[in-house]
């Protein structure tokens, strides 16, 4: 456990924490935008699978990250077009059918490797990036500011995100179709077109947090995610459905698993220990729901379809 | 899909159905794959149908089949027809447990139910690997110093018996039948299953009219937990290898039952004795799965896509049913009250309703 206690250790685990909180914060961002617009996407964990995917089989193949980031991108917004249908055209309920893009993200993600790649490969990673000036500064530049570029883009769509939904035409359309949609309808606010749009960003963001896992650890395997997408939908009620929240619950996360990490490098958690802090975020994310269950403020109209005329 | 995958598609599907239903010998292997699917389902039904959605069919297996295997390794001597029905109590008690930890978090704590399921199901695999890495492993593997997580070869008096036939069938596939009816009785015939129902139907009526809506849900929670359970012992005392074994993989032993089953339940319309034939065909594909996976090299990991599919499918198809029901309703009581209408789809269930 000294080991663990050492300055160096401590900002190395820091700075890991930043880097796996990312792939939380990404996802949590999109649910929280489609939640506030009253869909409650539960296909999370399903789309950052195969963004996952997408992203490690581009990356293995053409040897180009950005290609890999881009293909998650991609895959999640083709997933958010597919589920805006099932959800906002079929008006299917939101709960199964999100459950049916979960198994179907499992399965597909994991038929696509046995089929194309079959033995693991690793994959270079996104390299860090260097901010000027701010990471030249001792002991936080280190932490903070040599990161990947996946980093800084998932930590600026915070102050992003706020703006758009407090501080644009756009973000009051998405509150208002999801607290009232009958009185954003009858002001003519498209309730349909304004929750595809959240949708498909929402899907995309959970598509790039997919891809920022994979390239985080430079593997795919059966199940990658093993629960991401579904904290990441435990921080949007642990952040209040606010970005800032969310941001919070994120780090918390990535300081439970980047401690995990630390811990077995260090070899102070091995063999049959090893099961059990692995039970951690699981253990955490059940308290964590217990302690805002009480917490107001969820969108009036979450998972309730519109329909005209009611 | 397999045209995608470079498969040539006809003598894929070839394969699976021959893989399914060509013989006697695969018609068995589908009914063994369709036993934890239709134990899984029947209960999942009963949970749905109470309006809770139970994600948590995997862990709720574990636990069932980590208990069971605890009592048959404490008591291995019992004779034959006192041991397995004790493995199969203890199982549905385990199931029960786990089942029921997702049910008070919902009533009593306000948790979502999917959410703390899928925490569930991740906790229970790990406290798997952790025992049958620690506590249960095989003595013999310690010894060889192989250490394959497992538990040592179970007493041959909880071996779920085969069926005359000479097939691999056995006893499992006769309980978990039972079992579906069990669940058609309780949901349907008796006045808990009513309560239960209305529970899901309109819980703020059911709470009008006295019920307890809470309580209607953890009862359900651990009624269908109780079949996971169950599931989890025909898994383990009916494997090949009669014991309980972890890949240390996110899907163990299990093979996604726990996920699987939902599917069929819903296909089978959320109703026990439909979930019956729904396993059966779900049960086939996998087997029909592992014959493609072998005849054109795709994987079966194929049947989990489809299943995902269904999902979609099923419950997209069942709003759009409704809405066009509605719709006929409106234009025969276009004169009567018009508040009819508005309460008809408030009170229409989260996609539990039979199609």
């Amino acid at each position: 456990m000294t080991e663990f206690l050492t300055v160096s250790v401590l900002l190395a685990t820091l700075a890991s924490a930043i880097r796996l909180a990312t792939p939380f914060l990404l996802a949590a961002l999109g649910e929280t935008l489609s939640q506030r617009s009253g869909v409650l996407n539960l296909g999370v964990e399903g789309v950052m699978l195969l963004g996952a995917y997408g992203a490690y089989y581009a990356t293995l193949r053409t040897d180009s990250v950005v290609l890999g980031v881009l293909v998650s991108l991609v895959v999640g917004g083709v997933m958010g077009i597919a589920y805006g249908v099932v959800t906002l055209a079929l008006k299917a309920e939101q709960g199964i059918s999100g459950i049916g893009i979960f198994i179907f993200g499992l399965g597909l993600s994991d038929l696509l490797f046995q089929k194309q790649v079959g033995t693991p490969t690793p994959i270079d990673g996104l390299g860090d990036v260097a901010v000027p000036l701010l990471g030249d500064l001792p002991l936080v530049g280190e932490v903070l500011f040599h990161q990947n570029i996946l980093v800084y883009v998932a930590f600026l769509l915070v102050p992003a995100l706020w703006f758009v939904m407090n501080r644009t035409p756009f973000g009051l359309n998405v509150r208002a179709v999801g607290e009232t949609p009958e009185a954003a309808d009858s002001l003519g606010v498209s309730v349909n077109r304004t929750r595809y749009i959240t949708i498909f960003a929402g899907n995309a963001m959970a598509g790039l947090a997919g891809g920022a896992l994979a390239l985080e650890l430079g593997i795919f395997q059966q199940n990658l995610t093993n629960g991401h997408g579904f904290i990441a939908i435990a921080l949007v009620y642990f952040g209040a459905w606010r970005p800032t929240g969310v941001m919070a619950g994120a780090m918390v996360f990535g300081l439970v698993s980047a401690t995990v990490l630390q811990w077995k490098t260090l070899g102070i958690v091995v063999g049959t220990t090893a099961s059990i802090v692995g039970m951690f975020p699981a253990v955490l994310t059940i308290l964590v729901l217990v302690l805002v269950s009480r917490r107001t403020g969820q969108p009036s109209a979450l998972t309730r379809p519109f329909q005209r005329g009611h | 899909m397999l045209l995608v995958l470079g498969a040539n598609p006809l003598s894929g599907y070839a394969a699976l159905i021959d893989g399914a239903f060509g013989s006697t010998k695969n018609l068995a292997n589908s009914a063994l794959k369709a036993m934890p699917l239709l134990l899984v389902g029947a209960g999942i039904s009963v949970a749905f149908r109470t309006g809770v959605i139970n994600i948590g069919g995997e862990g709720q297996i574990i636990a069932g089949a980590i208990l069971a295997t605890l009592v048959v390794l404490a008591v291995p001597d019992l004779p034959r027809f006192l041991l397995l029905p004790l493995a199969f109590l203890f199982g549905a008690i385990g199931g029960a447990i786990w089942g029921g930890m997702a049910g008070t978090l919902k009533s009593y704590a306000g948790v979502n139910e999917i959410l703390s399921t899928i925490m569930l199901n991740i906790i229970a695999v790990q406290i798997m690997n952790l025992l049958l890495r620690g506590p249960l492993m095989d003595p013999g593997e310690i010894e060889k110093g192989s250490r394959i997580p497992h538990t040592e070869r179970l007493s041959t008096n909880a071996d779920l018996p085969i069926l005359p036939g000479g097939t691999r069938l056995h006893l499992g596939v006769v309980v978990a039948v039972l079992m579906a009816v069990v669940c058609y009785v309780v949901l349907f015939r008796t006045t808990q299953g009513l309560r239960l129902r209305a529970s899901g139907h309109n819980p703020f009526a059911s709470l009008y009219a006295g019920m307890s809506v809470k309580r209607n849900v953890v009862l359900a929670f651990m009624y269908s937990g109780a079949m996971c359970g169950m599931a989890g012992v025909t898994l383990v005392f009916g494997s090949e290898g009669h014991r309980l074994a972890t890949d240390g993989g996110a899907t163990t032993f299990t093979g996604a039952a726990g996920f699987n089953g939902i599917v069929a339940a819903l296909f089978g319309g959320l109703h026990p004795l439909w979930t019956i034939p729904a396993s059966f065909l779900f049960g086939a594909l996998l087997v029909g799965a592992n014959a493609l996976q072998r005849a054109v090299q795709v994987p079966a990991a194929l049947i989990l896509a489809l299943n995902g599919l269904v999902v979609v499918f099923v419950v997209g198809s069942i709003q759009a049913r409704l809405r066009l029901a509605q719709a006929a309703a409106r234009m025969s009581e276009r004169d009567d009250d018009p508040g009819a209408e508005a309460a008809g789809s408030d009170s229409a269930p989260k996609g539990a309703d039979p199609p």
